[in-house]
């Protein structure tokens, strides 16, 4: 029957991308509970018995592992440090992106499209090749080392991602409706933050999550810009391979717990992302 | 004194002047029409008076007070727009109470509640509150921005051609309704269509807003009766008004008119010069026979065609000019298109027009 023959290829569609996005990430969370004896099995196994040694070690900063020294990992830090920085990128970016993403939708100045362009075009460039000049700038000036600096940094990837999505968002939104809101008596600003901004929010949840995971993600900024005190989980991970030993379950530990909260945001965020824009006040 | 006067308002879009010196006075409680084709900045007009295009030149008065300065939320006047431009994220209620939850009302909660359902009621749309924008038909999103714009009884009303996106039946019940409760909220109304039969259901006065300028402002009936220019009489009318190049000569009680060799005479009294003009004549105003009289033209027959309850006759001149012209449905009964037909004018019913200037001459 035909209809079977479709319905299996599909399934096995699914399975195959299932095996393929999701088996890698199945591995390491399996990785995390087990110790670097079993994890190094030349028959990988698959029933063991699990063990929150990793975790714990992540936890208290000391980890002992068979054979060797005791290995000391900053790994509470480094997370608190990812949050800051993310969390304060976004927040910049936020603050800075909106009002001027709104700004390129609705007016119309000289020059306007190539300083949006220009913004756009800092996605362009590969990180390394700015980092050098900027690691001096900031030695001079005093930021090395600075949440500060990483956060301005971080603005090159977040600003132009939020800038361009959200822009499209507000064009999208009859201008009409906002004047209808001022003739109702209210100010620009008002029409500004009851209107197109609600009118905007899936497009600036979506870039916030984007932005978010950017941020979070950073590995070279953050490793040449900061020293250890303000390094992220990505830079903090490299840590844990040493001379003298590569503790596989830790780093599937680390990877783990740095992709919770991502995950979790994303899972929150969703409802805004699926929501679209309701454009049914506009003529049909 | 006028309540909303415009003084030489002009406004242009880099050379495009849309406006151009544009004067008008209306009434307080005035329902005035602004009509005009398409494209003839009727839109544009409405949101230099609304304050959200401002003005390259001139003057806008309102109570004695120059406005042309004010933002549009300082201005008492509220606009319906034509797509609605409700707010998609709140529920009808919301968008009308909007106007009453503006800072400088301080309005109490139970008073704008009583007034929002006060407005619903009248317009017929208190079933739909609790409903989001979308899930309204176009008949009650265009109620709800009505209601919005009338709530807080502005100064003045500007509906910015609020029948054109719904359907037939719904903009004559509410061509019928309107004046109804236009006249509840005793406000100063600008309408703008380009219907030119909303137009003259409508309003107290007609404006015909074209190049830029109202080139007439009168009251629906001298508009269609006694238009200013050709351009007026083509616009006001369907089928459009019959005209022609034409050399007339006035002799006693009556008008030679010899239009491409073709002569007839008018039984009416002139003021205008001999020469050259243009003569229109409406469709409804001809009468069409199979019967030859005293001052009737042979002509021959092309085709027919019913429009809104009546037919239209297009028959030709033996010089090849061709007439339209409008009959009821039994008069046309009456006609046998096989035999000759003869057409014959409503003399005092004929207008003269300047061939340079399109003006009316009389």
């Amino acid at each position: 029957m035909k209809f079977n023959i479709w319905f299996l290829l599909k399934i096995l569609a699914y399975i195959a991308i299932i095996m393929f996005f999701l088996f890698p990430i199945a591995w390491i969370f399996n990785m995390s509970f087990m110790t670097n004896d079993e994890i190094l099995r030349k028959v990988p196994v698959l029933f063991y018995e699990p063990t929150f040694k990793n975790y714990i070690g992540l936890w208290e900063g000391e980890i002992a592992i068979e054979g060797f020294a005791t290995m000391y990992v900053f790994f509470k830090q480094n997370l608190i440090n990812s949050a800051i920085l993310s969390v304060g990128s976004v927040s910049v970016t936020l603050l800075l992106g909106v009002p001027a993403a709104y700004a390129f939708a609705r007016y119309k100045f000289k020059g306007g499209e190539d300083i949006a362009f220009t913004l756009l075009s800092f996605r362009f460039a590969p990180a390394l090749l700015i980092i050098l000049p900027l690691n001096l700038y900031f030695s001079k000036i005093g930021l090395y080392d600075s949440y500060f600096a990483l956060i301005w940094v971080y603005q090159l990837i977040t600003l132009p991602l939020l800038l361009w999505i959200v822009r499209g968002y507000f064009e999208d939104i009859s201008p009409d409706i906002e004047y209808a809101y001022r003739l109702d008596g209210h100010s620009w600003f008002q029409s500004f933050w009851r209107i197109s901004i609600p009118l905007a929010k899936p497009g600036i949840a979506a870039a916030s999550l984007l932005c978010f995971i950017y941020a979070w993600n950073n590995f070279v900024f953050a490793l040449i810009l900061g020293s250890s005190q303000i390094q992220p989980v990505t830079v903090g991970a490299l840590a844990f391979i040493t001379a003298s030993a590569i503790p596989y379950g830790l780093i599937a530990c680390g990877i783990v717990v740095s992709v919770l909260p991502t995950l979790i945001l994303a899972l929150f965020i969703q409802k805004y992302l699926v929501q679209g824009l309701s454009l049914g006040a506009i003529k049909g | 004194m006028s309540y909303l006067n415009l003084e030489n308002l002009s406004k242009s879009f880099k050379d495009d002047k849309v406006i151009s010196n544009l004067n008008a006075k209306i009434d307080k409680g005035e329902f005035f029409v602004v009509f005009g084709p398409s494209g003839s900045g009727k839109t544009v007009l409405l949101r230099l008076l609304s304050g959200i295009m401002l003005l390259d030149n001139g003057e806008i008065e309102m109570n004695s007070q120059v406005i042309n300065e004010f933002q549009p939320e300082e201005r008492d006047i509220s606009m319906a727009f034509q797509n609605f431009a409700l707010y998609p994220h709140m529920k009808a209620y919301d968008n009308i109470a909007s106007p009453l939850r503006a800072n400088n009302m301080n309005i109490p909660d139970d008073e704008i509640d009583q007034k929002v359902k006060e407005v619903a009621s009248l317009l017929k749309i208190e079933h739909v509150l609790n409903q989001f924008p979308k899930e309204l038909s176009n008949g009650q999103k265009q109620r709800t921005s009505l209601a919005r714009s009338l709530i807080s009884k502005p100064s003045v009303v500007l509906l910015d051609d609020p029948l054109r996106n719904v359907d037939a039946k719904i903009r004559f019940e509410m061509r019928l309704e309107l004046p109804r409760v236009l006249k509840e909220f005793n406000t100063t109304v600008i309408y703008v269509t380009q219907d030119f039969r909303e137009a003259m259901a409508l309003g107290d006065r007609i404006a015909v807003l074209y190049d830029g300028k109202f080139n007439d402002i009168n009251s629906p009936k001298n508009i269609y009766q006694n238009p200013s220019s050709l351009t007026t009489a083509k616009l006001f009318g369907d089928p459009t008004i019959n005209n022609f190049d034409a050399n007339i000569k006035k002799q006693n009680d009556f008008v030679h008119v010899e239009v491409k060799g073709e002569q007839f005479k008018l039984k009416r009294k002139t003021n205008i010069q001999d020469g050259d003009c243009i003569i229109g004549i409406r469709p409804e105003d001809i009468i069409l026979s199979n019967e030859s009289s005293e001052n009737s033209i042979e002509v021959e027959f092309r085709t027919k065609t019913p429009l809104n309850l009546r037919i239209v006759f297009l028959v030709r001149l033996n010089n090849g000019l061709e007439f339209l012209c409008s009959t009821t449905e039994e008069e046309s009964q009456l006609i046998d298109e096989n035999k000759k037909m003869y057409i014959s004018f409503l003399d005092e019913k004929s207008h003269f027009f300047d061939k340079e200037t399109k003006r009316n001459l009389e």
